[in-house]
């Protein structure tokens, strides 16, 4: 890789190579495991060896240039920026927990895929072509050239900080999660296997090592979604396309809600919002996930890698299109897992210890890590299942009496499936790489808000190349081991701060963003006063609502925050701008130029 | 070497420039919103097992957002290369 045009113009066929070579290590563990190799080994071989990948390409692309290690010397090609992004933006939360939360929700889940997709359309026409045009190593950098000063870039540091350190302990968390269930390593000793998985790609390399990082990422975790649930297709209905078969499946399950009477009074699958609330909050949270997707820094930063402003509009429908493959076969997967609830599981005779062991083993399986419960307990084996149930005088398994964690509905296809170990060996390895590469970008993200816009711009403008980068590696470390030591703490509510990271970037930065470049007359002082409006009415209503006992305004759940935040910050940003001057006429100029994209971009570093 | 707009053609460029943004925009809030106001009367209708109010929330209206990220890019291109400022 130190010969950066050759590795550029022959990435086809390394990253064909690096495909093959997978699928070819697959099938090699998938042989190991037949020979009688324990599945301990193969969780371990698999998580090693990718870990190791990373790895290599990290230290492969290390650098000592400033471009380099900020925008990846802007030479990534729309296709791949479109696949570092989908490793960027796929997270543990969109590996395990969709599925799951589908599951659980069914219809009104789908606010979460629509909102996670529907986004990068934003992204693509009001965002990301005019800060590539305008050259910026970070959004801060934007906020403060746009709004002409450290005052702007400091609030938009602070939001940045908010957002992204939620959204990296949750990503910290879930690689514990996922080495401890899989590997049977200590959470604690987990997550510090994951953080040096995650700073030996970002460390010396900065963007450039997580982009390509992020590709090879990619390539692992869409492999590990798709495969098992293609196998179940197979098996279940005869073709291996479950995105389109399962549509048969959910007949299925609305003839099984209407005719089994384990299902009596359970929610349907299906059932779309019955009320005005519930379609407020169906659509609120649409709205505040896409505004949110479309502000977060560590996704908008990606696009400012590409070599131009067309290939930055092009990369963002490459980047929905890969993300677009899970997202389109998550409820697929929640659909199989609920056909195989209700039609092996519920209804169940509880009444005799040989009645129960009938259950599928895999109840068994995950009763035992705590993840499937039946009558209130653990399904930990028979007996256990048996008890609680005569203590509840419960003889037939209802809905009622069953529940899954929703992690598991992923997890457990393989097993549902009964697939061989190495397929689920297979989904962890997924499952860590998703979490590893969105960590990998947001800490990129924060580290070099941290090192560019406040050591750099702010501290000490006149620093040598090498002093920047020094500086910048030290930081890393610093926010890496502090969200390392925040995460085994086990903070509560991890998913809850990571869902109000969505509403606090929507309404913290979308605003300014958006009119610094479609609305001229933006001025500093109105898009200050914007941000904080924006962010202090959506953090008031977060942590009052949460912590404060105050009531839900017009009934919407505090994960739509931003649906209050965004028109406040819109409307104090238009209204204290036309009472403030006018930009200057070089602003103006500044924001035309920004419109075009031909021509260097505006900010200019020197190598 | 960079075209130099004229103000006038600059005007233009960025009022087609809003035009494409404003159909863009629209297309994707009726498949963002409008069409799952529907969705009880769109799930009468059933394809291949799929009610197609599910259906539109599940993978129609993410189809849609890929297939109008790579048309504005290209519509946006266009209107770059009329005004001969699109990058060579």
């Amino acid at each position: 890789m130190s010969n950066g045009r050759d590795f550029t113009s022959n990435l086809g066929r390394i990253y064909g190579t690096y495909t093959g070579g997978f699928i070819g290590f697959v099938i090699l563990l998938a042989v190991l495991e037949q020979v009688g190799v324990p599945d301990r080994i193969i969780g371990y071989l698999f998580v090693f060896f990718t870990i190791g990948v990373y790895a290599l390409i990290g230290i492969l692309s290390r650098t000592m240039q400033v471009s380099e290690y900020y925008v990846a010397g802007r030479k990534v090609p729309a296709l791949y920026n479109g696949m570092a992004t989908a490793a960027d933006w796929m997270s543990a939360a969109s590996f395990i927990a969709m599925a799951g939360g589908l599951y659980a929700q069914g219809y009104s889940y789908l606010s979460f895929v629509l909102g996670w997709t529907g986004g990068y359309v934003l992204v693509a026409v009001l965002i990301a072509p005019y800060l590539r045009k305008f050259g910026a190593y970070t959004v801060p950098d934007f906020l403060g050239s746009r709004y002409g000063g450290n005052f702007a870039r400091s609030i938009g540091i602070l939001i940045l900080f908010c957002c992204s350190f939620s959204y990296i302990l949750g990503q910290i968390t879930g690689t514990g999660i996922i080495a401890s269930r899989f590997l049977g390593i200590d959470f604690n000793i987990a997550v510090f296997v994951g953080l040096v998985g995650i700073l030996v790609c970002s460390m010396l390399g900065g963007m450039r090592a997580v982009t390509w990082t992020q590709v090879a990422q990619y390539i692992v975790l869409i492999i590990a979604y798709l495969v098992p649930v293609v196998i179940l297709s197979a098996q279940q209905t005869g073709v291996p396309l479950p995105q389109l078969m399962y549509g048969s499946v959910l007949q299925e399950i609305q003839n099984l809600e209407a005719t089994k009477p384990a299902l009596e009074g359970a929610k349907a699958f299906m059932q779309t919002p019955q009320n005005g609330t519930e379609a407020a909050n169906f659509f609120a949270l649409i709205l505040c996930l896409m505004i949110g997707t479309a502000s977060l820094p560590h996704v908008l930063m990606r696009f400012f890698t590409t070599p131009s402003v067309r290939e930055a509009r092009r990369s963002v429908g490459w980047a929905l299109l890969f993300i677009f493959l899970l997202y389109f076969t998550a409820p697929a997967y929640a659909t199989f897992a609920k056909f195989e609830v209700y039609e092996n599981i519920l209804g169940a005779e509880l009444g005799t210890l040989a009645a129960i062991q009938e259950l599928p083993r895999w109840v068994f399986i995950y009763g035992n890590i705590d993840l499937v419960k039946i009558c209130g307990a653990n399904a930990v084996d028979a007996q256990a299942v048996l008890s609680a149930c005569q203590a509840k005088g419960v003889t037939m398994l209802d809905h009622a009496n069953f529940s899954i964690a929703s992690d598991t509905v992923v997890i457990a296809t393989p097993e549902i499936a009964g697939l061989p170990y190495v397929i689920a060996g297979l989904v962890a390895a997924g499952g860590l790489a998703a979490a590893l590469s969105t960590a990998d970008g947001l800490l990129l993200a924060i580290a070099n808000a941290l090192s560019h816009d406040v050591y750099y711009r702010m501290i000490d403008p006149k620093a040598s190349t090498a002093r920047r980068l020094v500086v910048a590696r030290i930081l890393l470390i610093v926010v890496a081991v502090l969200a390392a030591a925040v995460a085994t703490t086990r903070p509560g509510g991890i998913l809850a701060l990571v869902a109000w990271a969505f509403s606090l970037a929507a309404a913290g930065l979308f605003p300014a963003l958006v009119m610094g470049v479609w609305w001229k007359r933006t001025t500093k002082e109105g898009a200050i006063a914007g941000m904080i409006a924006g962010f202090g009415v959506t953090l008031f209503y977060l942590i009052m609502t949460r912590y404060g006992g105050m009531e839900l305004w017009f009934g919407i759940a505090n994960i739509s925050a931003g649906i209050f935040g965004i028109p406040v910050a819109f409307l104090v940003t238009w209204i204290v701008s036309l009472m403030t001057p006018a930009p200057s006429k070089e602003m103006q100029d500044f924001v035309d130029a920004m419109r075009i994209p031909s021509g260097a971009t505006l900010m200019e570093e020197k190598a | 070497m960079a075209k130099q707009l004229t103000p006038e053609e600059a005007e233009r460029h960025w009022a087609r420039s809003k035009g494409l943004m404003w159909t863009t925009l629209s297309v994707w809030f009726v498949f963002s919103f409008v069409i799952h106001f529907f969705v009880d009367a769109l799930n009468e209708i059933v394809i291949i097992g799929f009610p197609l109010g599910w259906y539109m929330a599940a993978q129609g209206s993410l189809i849609v957002f890929v297939i109008l990220c790579f048309w504005f890019a290209g519509a946006q291109n266009r209107i770059d290369e009329d005004f001969g400022v699109a990058e060579d």
